[in-house]
């Protein structure tokens, strides 16, 4: 308890003064976990709508796949991009290893999945409205994406935002890939792991009270700017 | 809008890390990273050489390991037969002893096993098993757990499967918190020890065996096996570590007024 | 089939559809050749919206043919549905309206523009930037016939257009109609309001069980219903 209080403090002091590390990690953290949210959205957004509105054989199982995958151990993640991306791996020669370019690939490995998914069950509701529609009006498959995500725009936000979510308070894929590097690879939940094991339960606590300010910061930002929640429209 | 700018802060960084020169890797073990001598060592050597250090704080096993995939250009860990066979396995050019630090026991304050009065580090394993008081172990293959392994194995003891032994399979801060959350003894690095702060009602309940004594080497990794390592780099790091510079910060660092690492490098 | 032969616009030969070994539709056969509003008639589960969605193509005919005598029929960016229970996009209503222009290619402004004509021929008053969720519900039927007309369709589907209308709502429908009808555009509606269908019908199909059971002039329809069937449902009575 008086750990929870200490960190509350500590977290409260370093944002008063702004720490030099904390700006740091805090914003590595926010570029890489959105950098990620958003490729994850560029893909994940069109295979969930098309994974909506098509029949074919396999679909099932593809679903089926895509909802196992968004319980994917991020350490699992972790460990196949290091093994690719490692100097001994295919893709070694980029030397990407331990740089937030590869933080980036393995996150957005992890939240396509959610992404994907959440899209697919929005899309899916949204798809059945609209679909003797769409069909009559002879819209084309791309069309009907199309106007798919921009009407079902704000479900589909909250899918990446779930992403984002998860990809900030992701820890055991970056450690491995991007190995929390000081003033590199360090972010806000590989900072909360190291503190944690000095036994700095109060440095953890309040970058850990940082990281959550930090994610509802970027929610409400969001979703003021994108005026969603601005009144009871549709 | 903001998308875009965010975007764009992103690649920057990319690129400012991508491009930053003279960065060497190196992977260390947690309990040099932990006692705090890196703080020092790092800011000196960038002054000096240049040379822009990152650590990477993994286990000795894992250290090892990105060694060998030339993920890294060096490491400086602290097991020696593990080290030997990565040089044999063509891993890396050479092994030059760096400096020492030591393990102790730390323990319940009312040490219920008596490890107190022990003469040596088997002696204190032996009471802690006569006791049946819980221990934890690393249990994760690090350089620490096999300094372990080695003194039970010394003992005559094979306590892997008591109920009161516990691998925690992690790394020394997490075996620490998990030592003082069940209030059992433990082998640490003194350097991890002194600098932890959730120290709970453990303290240091025995030092100073020579058994104990834990030899850091550096190992640059073999640039015939990974054309893409620094090695200039490295072997000026290694320049660095055992002139008199190095020696003089390794000798000087303290902590709590302790004097945690010894320099013993041969100076060829 | 008396006096002079006009032109066919529509043929449906021997049309049958099943749906879970169901027939939805048996063996359906006619041929439209006049320029009056169809009107398709029959009690619940006759099969009216399956027969119109089939002829629009939004079913599949297990066999039989649907045969369009005119190219300018047959071609389906052509034709337009009005369903039962308007789609609601969720958008403005001008921007609903304006959807299918959206789709063809047209610029966001001209296609807006077009749409809020629309919405004025079929008497749509409301604030056009409003949801159409906000809307009335005889509002939101004028919001889908607005869409439907904006690409001045040759041939118009409506089904059950005025189901839970208020009379004033239902008035203003069949102006607009009539209207559309007089402009050339073949309208196939279907409808169970017998008063409607008495307003409206140029030509009267009546299904019964997935049968089409009389096909008849309106006037001649009203007057003297040849079928049992016919009779009993004008007469209010319930077909089993």
């Amino acid at each position: 308890m008086n750990d929870i209080l200490l960190g509350l403090a500590q977290a409260a002091e370093l944002i008063v003064t702004l720490n030099g590390d904390l700006v740091e990690i805090t914003a590595l953290s926010l570029s890489v976990s959105l950098t990620a949210a958003i490729i994850a959205t560029i893909i994940g957004l069109p295979m969930g709508a098309w994974l909506a509105i098509n029949r074919f054989p396999a679909r099932r199982f593809v679903i089926a796949l895509l909802n196992a995958l968004m319980g994917l151990p991020p350490v699992v993640v972790g460990l196949i991009v290091y093994v690719l991306f490692s100097r001994s791996g295919p893709f070694g020669v980029l030397g990407l290893l331990f740089t937030p370019t590869v933080m980036v690939i393995a996150q957005v490995i992890i939240i396509t999945p959610i992404v994907a998914s959440v899209a697919h069950q929005a899309i899916r509701e949204l798809w059945a409205d609209y679909h003797d529609l769409l069909i009559s009006l002879r819209a084309s498959k791309a069309q009907r994406i199309g106007t798919l995500l921009w009407d079902g725009r704000r479900a589909l936000m909250t899918a990446s935002l779930a992403g984002f979510g998860r990809a900030i308070g992701e820890v055991g894929a970056i450690m491995i890939v991007g190995g929390n590097i000081d003033h590199a690879t360090r972010v806000l939940t590989t900072a909360i792991a190291l503190e944690t094991g000095k036994g700095e339960f109060a440095m953890a606590l309040a970058l850990g009270f940082v990281l959550i300010g930090l994610a509802i910061v970027v929610n409400l930002s969001i979703h003021i700017l994108s005026r969603t929640e601005r009144s009871a429209r549709w | 809008m903001m998308l875009k700018r965010l975007v764009i802060a992103t690649v920057a960084v990319m690129i400012a890390t991508a491009t930053q020169a003279e960065v060497l890797k190196l992977a260390v073990t947690t309990s040099f990273a932990n006692s705090g001598l890196a703080d020092v060592l790092l800011p000196q050597i960038k002054d000096d050489t240049g040379i822009n250090v990152q650590l990477l704080i993994v286990g000795t096993g894992q250290a090892l390991a990105l060694g060998a995939a030339g993920d890294v250009d060096a490491v400086l860990v602290h097991s020696r037969a593990s080290e030997e066979n990565w040089l044999a396995a063509g891993n890396g050019t050479h092994r030059r002893e760096i400096m020492y630090n030591d393990f102790v026991f730390v323990g319940p304050k009312n040490d219920p096993a008596g490890v107190r009065s022990a003469d040596t580090a088997v002696d204190v394993l032996r009471s802690i098993s006569n006791a049946e008081a819980p221990f934890v172990s690393r249990g994760d293959a690090s350089g620490t757990h096999k300094m372990e392994q080695r003194l039970w194995e010394e003992a005559g003891l094979n306590p892997e499967r008591e109920g009161w032994y516990r691998a925690v399979g992690q790394g020394m801060g997490a075996a620490l918190n998990t030592a003082a959350g069940m209030n059992a003894y433990i082998m640490s690095d003194r350097a991890s020890w002194l600098k932890f702060a959730n120290k709970a009602d453990l303290e240091m309940v025995f030092e100073g065996d020579p058994v104990l004594f834990n030899q850091y080497a550096y190992l640059p990794v073999n640039p015939e096996k990974h054309p893409h390592v620094k090695n200039d780099l490295a072997m000026q790091l290694e320049e660095w570590l055992v002139s008199d510079t190095g020696k003089a910060l390794i000798n000087g660092y303290t902590l709590n007024g302790e004097r945690l690492f010894t320099f013993n490098a041969k100076v060829e | 089939m008396v006096g002079q032969r006009k032109t066919c616009w529509l043929e449906l030969e021997n049309v049958t559809l099943r749906r879970q070994g169901r027939a939805i539709l048996q063996d359906i056969r006619f041929r439209l050749d006049d320029t009056g509003i169809v009107i398709v008639m029959g009690p619940n589960g006759a099969g009216k919206t399956t027969l119109l969605r089939a002829i629009h193509g939004l079913e599949r005919i297990r066999s039989g043919t649907i045969r369009w005598c005119d190219d300018d029929h047959a071609d389906s960016l052509r034709q337009a549905f009005v369903f039962q229970s308007p789609v609601l996009m969720r958008r403005s209503v001008v921007d609903c309206i304006a959807y299918p222009l959206r789709l063809d290619g047209v610029a966001r402004g001209p296609a807006r523009k077009a749409a809020q004509a629309a919405a004025h021929e079929v008497g749509l008053t409301v604030d056009l930037e409003k949801p159409v969720r906000v809307l009335s519900g005889g509002e939101k039927q004028k919001m889908a016939l607005a869409r439907a007309l904006i690409r001045a369709p040759k041939v118009l589907f409506l089904d059950e257009p005025c189901a839970n209308l208020d009379g004033r709502a239902t008035k203003e429908i069949e102006e607009t109609l009539c209207r559309v009808r007089d402009t050339g555009t073949r309208i196939i509606m279907s409808t169970h309001d017998i008063g409607q269908a008495r307003r409206l019908a140029g030509t009267v199909l009546f299904l019964h069980d997935g049968r089409l059971v009389e096909h008849a002039e309106g006037t001649a329809f009203f007057t003297a219903p040849k079928t049992r069937e016919a009779q009993t449902y004008l007469t209010g009575g319930l077909l089993l």
